[in-house]
């Protein structure tokens, strides 16, 4: 009696959308597919920092943001007290220097935005509404891509306000500073789109944090130990290439190539070729990633 | 040692599908030795065991062992099934006892084995490196596989706390603070090669003495700590 109408009204509108069973009304406002889309990416943007869950969550990605910017904080110090005329570290180098912190991080917290979904069977649930595939996977994405960006920005910010603040010339520390930004954010979506495309594999929490830092750091360490090698070996060329197999010095070769700066590994892509095939492979696996995501969504969806 | 939870143990932690993922990581290693091999037939013998130690022992074998020690035990207080195990009378030392050796069994199969092929490959049999890789790689197996078994009945977050552990601790405050190498597996493990190999082959930041004392006293407390806490498990919620 109480269900009929609303269930007669909601099949009137053609949506199929399950609102009302019969337990409680609902007579506000309803978002469309839009709304929810945001509504579930500042939700998944906040739970990878822990807000809005229980405190023992919080723990881990606040530790992590906290030795994210520390080195940061000490380094401005530092530069300050010494009155440095340049800044001690490059704003591009920072992420590549503190490294494991950013992987450690993708890989606790990536499981944590998508395997819970897929483990406790809620994504039905999401997708009985407006909400579709495609929706659920850029919302995803976006949100951890953002928190990987404000996680790789914070250090970069604190840098460059120390900078500011040791008088540094100000146009040139601005020019880096806003480069960095972009590349850090291009560095946010590389690693989102890998960590999220493992952790949407397996609904297995442990395996995912294990799967993800096993790509990031070690193929880091081989390819770092291949360049070193190599490089001593004198062939500068080969130690280049070897660069496009791991994540973070494929970033590193494609900032290079993008904004000048120095690498910061053995060696940098190249020439001209090696730039280019840099930055292609970049854009390429940020955009296959993200791919392959839609696809296991596509396919989980349809499940 | 239990035969059935070492059997059960073994499905899950090495089953077809997760062996064959798991192989990947010191089928790279050996890739990169025979690359290395391959490309520098004149890599020097000092250059090679830098290799093998940073590689092998200080990357391939603390992965095989977070996967292996906290497989063996964390996912199944992760999904809850453990409560079927521990309402049986076994004793609980039993259980981890037994987790352990197969946990050590996974990381001998996936790391152990491959880092002395690859030290094999790379150096050839010969001023005893070979040996000593093995030996290092194998008591660095049992001290890991202990540390993290413990982790794993200890935290929900196990994965994460290892390899904070091994990552920042071991190679990142490691390679900057000289002091925290003391306290390493990684360095640990290799003062036992460096016995074992001839002279200044390998080189281990703490003498023999301490690094296989220590590493003692951290398997064994491990495991005495793991069996105390598996006593009084509690199943936590999801957060």
């Amino acid at each position: 009696m109480p269900s009929s109408e609303a269930v007669n009204q909601s099949s009137a509108r053609g949506t199929g959308v399950i609102h009302d069973i019969g337990y409680r009304h609902y007579e506000g406002p309803r978002g469309g597919r839009r709304q929810i889309t945001r509504a579930l990416y500042v939700h998944s943007l906040r739970g990878v920092f822990g807000l809005g869950r229980a405190a023992k969550s919080k723990i881990m990605p606040m530790g992590l943001a906290t030795f994210m910017v520390l080195p940061a904080a000490i380094i401005v110090a530092v530069m300050i007290f010494m009155g440095a005329e340049e800044p001690l570290v490059a704003y591009t180098s920072y992420a590549i220097i503190v490294q494991a912190v950013p992987a450690i991080f993708l890989a606790a917290q990536a499981p944590q935005t998508v395997s819970r979904d897929l483990r406790f069977h809620s994504l039905p649930m999401y997708f009985s509404r407006p909400l579709t595939d495609r929706d659920y996977v850029a919302a995803k994405w976006a949100g951890m891509t953002s928190a990987l960006f404000i996680l790789l920005a914070a250090p970069v910010v604190i840098l460059y306000a120390g900078a500011l603040l040791g008088k540094l010339d100000f146009m040139e520390q601005t020019g880096d500073f806003l480069l960095a930004l972009v590349a850090v954010l291009l560095l946010a979506a590389l690693l989102s789109g890998i960590g999220l495309l493992i952790a949407s594999l397996t609904p297995r929490r442990g395996l995912g944090v294990a799967a993800i830092i096993t790509l990031l750091a070690g193929s880091y360490t081989v390819v770092s130990a291949v360049q070193g090698i190599t490089y001593e070996l004198g062939s500068e060329k080969l130690a280049g290439w070897a660069g496009l197999f791991s994540p973070m010095t494929l970033f590193d070769g494609a900032q290079v190539a993008l904004f000048g700066v120095d690498s910061n590994t053995p060696a940098g892509p190249p020439g001209t070729i090696g730039k280019v095939v840099f930055v292609v492979v970049l854009l390429a696996v940020i955009a296959g990633s993200y791919a392959l995501l839609s696809l296991r969504y596509k396919k989980v969806s349809h499940s | 040692m239990n035969r059935t939870i070492a059997r059960l143990t073994m499905r899950g932690l090495l089953s077809p599908r997760r062996l064959l993922l798991l192989s990947l990581i010191p089928l790279v290693l050996l890739a990169v030795a025979g690359l290395l091999r391959g490309l520098a037939s004149g890599l020097a013998i000092d250059e090679s065991t830098t290799v093998l130690a940073t590689l092998g022992i200080g990357t391939v074998l603390p992965l095989v062992a977070l996967i292996c020690g906290t497989g063996a035990i964390a996912t199944e207080i992760d999904d809850g099934s453990v409560v079927y195990l521990l309402a049986k009378p076994i004793g609980r030392p039993t259980i981890i006892l037994t987790k352990y050796v197969v946990a050590v069994f996974g990381a001998v199969l996936l790391a152990v084995i491959p880092i002395t092929l690859a030290a094999l490959i790379l150096v050839g049999a010969d001023k005893g490196v070979v040996l000593a890789f093995a030996v290092s790689a194998l008591v660095g197996a049992l001290g890991y596989s202990a540390l993290f078994l413990l982790l794993g009945v200890v935290t929900r977050h196990a994965v994460v706390v290892g390899l904070l552990y091994v990552l920042i601790w071991e190679s990142f405050v490691g390679g900057a603070v000289p002091g925290a190498q003391a306290l390493s597996v990684q360095q640990w493990s290799l003062s036992v090669g460096e016995k074992v190999a001839d002279d200044g082959l390998i080189s281990a930041a703490v003498s023999l003495p301490v690094g296989a004392s220590l590493l003692t006293a951290v398997a064994l407390f491990g495991l005495y700590f793991a069996v105390q806490r598996l006593r009084s498990l509690t199943l936590a919620g999801e957060q």
